[in-house]
């Protein structure tokens, strides 16, 4: 999957929440207000489920999701890592 | 303290009462009357657990499983006899909670402390129906439990001294402060809450502004971590409902009329967070 089709992806995701706001990809979400503590939680859920993955639980740190680039990046990382772990079988 | 402790109804509240008290190291009997709810609790305990460093910073110490290890689910009632303390959850409906108690009275030792865990039903009320006023309380729990270190306590005109003395040692030796205060409909947080909720429901049935205008204007403003409406959709719309119907005819106070809004939305299955829907999306 490439990085635009992620990244709008998310982008839609969050559109929904903040409806009101345009998200920029370097925008910290959690610094905006726009966001509550427990919207985090749906967040990660959203992401495992929609990119088929599983997160490892360092990885479930406000860091790596602060901003739509550091959450493109996590999930390329992860997808780069499963398909490593299946051609591996 | 106690060998076990009790936990009656397995819904958003008496899911997080059981986690906290197994992540304390009690061990807990969760009973519900569906098997369905119980094993959602079990997922949902788990999932808390996974996500808890999270929200709070701070490392978990002991796996899942052995958290889980410490709570029976449990659709049998009579597994309570044994417990000495126990939070009641089950859906805000005197009739439904008039039977549960009647039945817990019949089944528990005399000593065991009921603690109501209810959004506004009177304690003095429920405490008339199990023979043992004195043993009765209300621990409003907020939401969600692990998370929130503050628990109102309600004393009921007949609430012993002894009573309160062990609540406030239990909720303590779970990491929580508490305040008392007196009985009355909806106690101090949701006589208030409730109220503020439904005027905001009724300013966006009224287009007055909307959903995220409201929510907005009230973290920007006021400086509170969610507006009304996120709050409404935590609690759960049903709940909430409810809570204002309990309040309405607990005064005879037209004030605490619903908003018709609050009343398609529960008819709707629009509950909020734990259904996916409520003033917000929460699908995934």
């Amino acid at each position: 999957m490439d990085t635009m089709l992620i990244k709008s992806k998310i982008k839609e995701y969050l559109m929904r929440s903040v409806r009101n706001y345009e998200i920029k990809d370097d925008d910290n979400i959690f610094e905006l207000g726009i966001v509550h503590s427990l919207f985090t939680i749906q967040l990660i859920m959203f992401i495992e489920k929609n990119f088929g993955i599983e997160l490892e639980d360092e990885e479930l740190d406000i860091e790596k999701i602060k901003t739509v680039n550091d959450m493109v990046e996590l999930i390329k990382n992860n997808i780069e890592k499963k398909e490593k772990g299946a051609l591996k079988l | 303290m106690y060998d076990y402790l009790g936990v009656v109804g397995a819904g958003v509240m008496g899911t997080g009462v059981a986690q906290v008290f197994a992540q304390s190291g009690y061990k807990t009997i969760l009973v519900d009357i569906s098997k369905e709810q119980l094993e959602k609790a079990k997922n949902k305990i788990r999932q808390n657990l996974r996500f808890q460093r999270l929200l709070t910073n701070r490392e978990i110490s002991e796996s899942a499983d052995t958290v889980l290890e410490r709570i029976k689910f449990t659709t049998d009632y009579n597994e309570l006899s044994k417990v000495g303390f126990l939070i009641e959850n089950v859906t805000e409906n005197w009739e439904i909670k008039k039977g549960v108690y009647q039945k817990l009275t019949e089944i528990c030792n005399d000593d065991c402390i009921f603690g109501v865990n209810t959004s506004a039903i009177s304690i003095t009320r429920i405490g008339s129906v199990t023979k043992k006023a004195q043993n009765v309380i209300g621990i409003h729990f907020m939401n969600p439990v692990p998370l929130k270190a503050m628990v109102e306590v309600i004393k009921g005109v007949h609430t012993s001294e002894e009573t309160i003395k062990r609540t406030k040692e239990l909720l303590k030796s779970i990491g929580k402060d508490s305040i008392v205060v007196n009985d009355s409909v909806g106690f101090v947080t949701n006589r208030a809450m409730m109220i503020f909720i439904n005027e905001a429901a009724f300013m966006l049935q009224e287009q007055v502004a909307s959903a995220e205008d409201i929510d907005t204007l009230f973290k920007q403003c006021f400086g509170h971590k969610m507006g009304p409406l996120q709050t409404a959709d935590l609690i759960g719309i049903d709940t909430v409902l409810r809570s204002l119907e309990v309040l309405y005819e607990g005064y005879n106070d037209s004030k605490y009329r619903p908003c018709p809004l609050l009343k398609k939305m529960t008819d709707a299955g629009l509950h909020g967070m734990k259904s996916g829907k409520g003033f917000y999306n929460y699908e995934v």
